[in-house]
């Protein structure tokens, strides 16, 4: 059975426009849920480039992507909103009533009466390395990340990459594997230094084995995998393996987003400038996946985009409530629902 | 990269030149490794996260084009290519 939740709003993507949708939107008394790939809020800001600055947000001289993201979850924390991380979205259906319902990898069926598609540049997914005939071995034998610890028990592992996450994983299922070779482009690793230094140690006491190269090409039939081979600096090698972990970062993929129906324009949604619906009544789409005349990729037009599909899905949860104009600073009402008066 | 953009070339280039994607990945052409240089150590770090490096692998972004690099000649990695 799926799980069944029941909403005014969804919003789609937890990247920065989609959170400050959520403050604008609990301005009206506007209930929202989140759904996002990623693990945590920020999309691009927190995925890409978490440490880098940002000098164009208004108010702001210099805020990294990170601090902007922690910024905005304290700014909506005031409506509670509910997030669904690590699932994507795979489809949206118009119900017969007007309202919606969408359907997430992870079993969960969602009704809300607005959806707000704040996808970005789509979901992001693992970065497939080029290496050919690849697909057909992926989630039999090659994976992408560890789901379950189980799949790769008493296996012959290979895992590729330099990250913390190539290193965490060589760490953890070193103790239940069969045997584990950690390969990457070159002795440099981008990773936590104490994981950098447990995994030389096991290198050392010879439980895995570390290897400089990049993989060629994987032999194997009906999606099993039992060589990897590696260009290294040394000529190339032959690895027997069972299970190939690599771990080449994340890269954004419009994904299901193309198959809702919607007006797209080369790989964004077509809104209009005063809502920000789509061609879909009721669904709209604010920050990067959106486009109109004069469409800037930026934060802070999300922002603006925000302020005004907010007044338009008041308008669609709450039809025929009149809708007062207030600021911030002066109404009582709005700090109230605010905490703050 | 921009170059090879306003080219019309299927590069992906997804960060837009911030050094944060590493889909702007291109092989430089031998003669002209000298000129263009090495890659940072930022960008090497970045350059962990394809697939297909090589000795002249460089994040296009990262060259500034000049008019010492007239006539230059890169290869788009695959990595780079748009699906
Ligand atoms: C290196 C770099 C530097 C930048 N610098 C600046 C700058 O200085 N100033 C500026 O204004 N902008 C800058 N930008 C651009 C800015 O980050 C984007 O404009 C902004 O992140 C867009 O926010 P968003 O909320 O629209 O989407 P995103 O941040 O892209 O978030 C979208 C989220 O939606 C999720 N998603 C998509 N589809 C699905 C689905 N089907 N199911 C579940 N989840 C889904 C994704 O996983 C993602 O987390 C920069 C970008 C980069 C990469
Ligand atoms: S365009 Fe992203 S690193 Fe060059």
């Amino acid at each position: 059975m799926s799980t069944e939740i029941t909403t005014d709003v969804v919003v789609i993507g937890a990247g920065p426009c989609g959170l400050f949708a959520a403050f604008e939107l609990g301005l009206l008394d506007l209930k929202c849920h989140f759904i996002d790939i990623l693990d945590r809020p920020g999309g691009q800001c927190a995925e890409l480039y978490p440490e880098k600055p940002i000098y164009d947000i208004p108010g702001f001289p210099v805020v990294t992507g990170q601090d902007l993201t922690d910024n905005l979850m304290a700014q909506i924390a005031p409506f509670a909103p509910e997030f669904h991380f690590n699932r994507m979205v795979n489809s949206i259906e118009k119900q017969e009533d007007g309202s919606f319902k969408l359907a997430t990898d992870a079993d969960e069926i969602f009704h809300a009466k607005v959806v707000v598609i704040a996808a970005g540049g789509g979901s992001f997914q693992p970065k497939r390395p080029p290496v050919e005939n690849i697909e057909a071995f992926e989630n039999k034998s090659v994976f992408y990340s560890v789901r379950k610890m189980d799949d790769f028990h008493d296996q012959d592992v290979v895992i590729v990459g330099g990250s913390d996450s190539a290193l965490d994983w060589t760490l953890n299922l070193q103790p239940i594997v069969r045997s584990l070779t950690l390969v990457h482009r070159r002795a440099v690793f981008k990773a936590a230094p104490a994981s950098v230094n447990k995994m030389q140690e096991l290198v050392g006491e010879g439980k895995i084995n570390f290897l400089t190269g990049q993989i060629g090409k994987l032999d194997g039939e009906n999606g099993q995998i039992n060589h990897v081979h590696l260009i290294t600096d040394a000529g190339d090698l032959s690895l027997p393996a069972t299970r190939l972990l690599p771990f080449f970062g994340l890269t954004m993929k419009l994904g299901p987003v193309a198959d809702w129906g919607l007006e797209l324009n080369d790989n964004t949604i077509k809104v209009d400038t005063e809502k920000f619906e789509t061609s879909v009544l009721g669904i709209f789409a604010i920050g990067d996946i959106n486009w109109y005349p004069g469409k800037l990729k930026l934060i802070l037009s999300g922002f603006h985009e925000a302020a005004l599909m907010a007044r338009a899905a008041k308008a669609i949860v709450s039809p025929g409530e009149r809708v007062v104009f207030q600021y911030t600073t002066s109404s009582t009402k709005l700090q109230k629902k605010l905490g703050v008066a | 990269m921009e170059v090879i953009r306003d080219w019309g070339l299927n590069i992906k280039a997804e960060c837009g030149g911030a050094l944060s994607c590493a889909t702007c990945h291109v092989y430089v052409d031998k003669d002209w490794m000298d000129v263009v240089g090495a890659p940072s150590d930022e960008e090497e770090d970045m350059l962990d996260s394809v697939g297909d490096v090589r000795a002249n692998s460089r994040l296009s972004c990262q060259i500034l084009m000049s008019d010492a690099l007239d006539g230059l000649k890169l290869t788009l990695a695959p990595s780079a290519a748009k699906d």
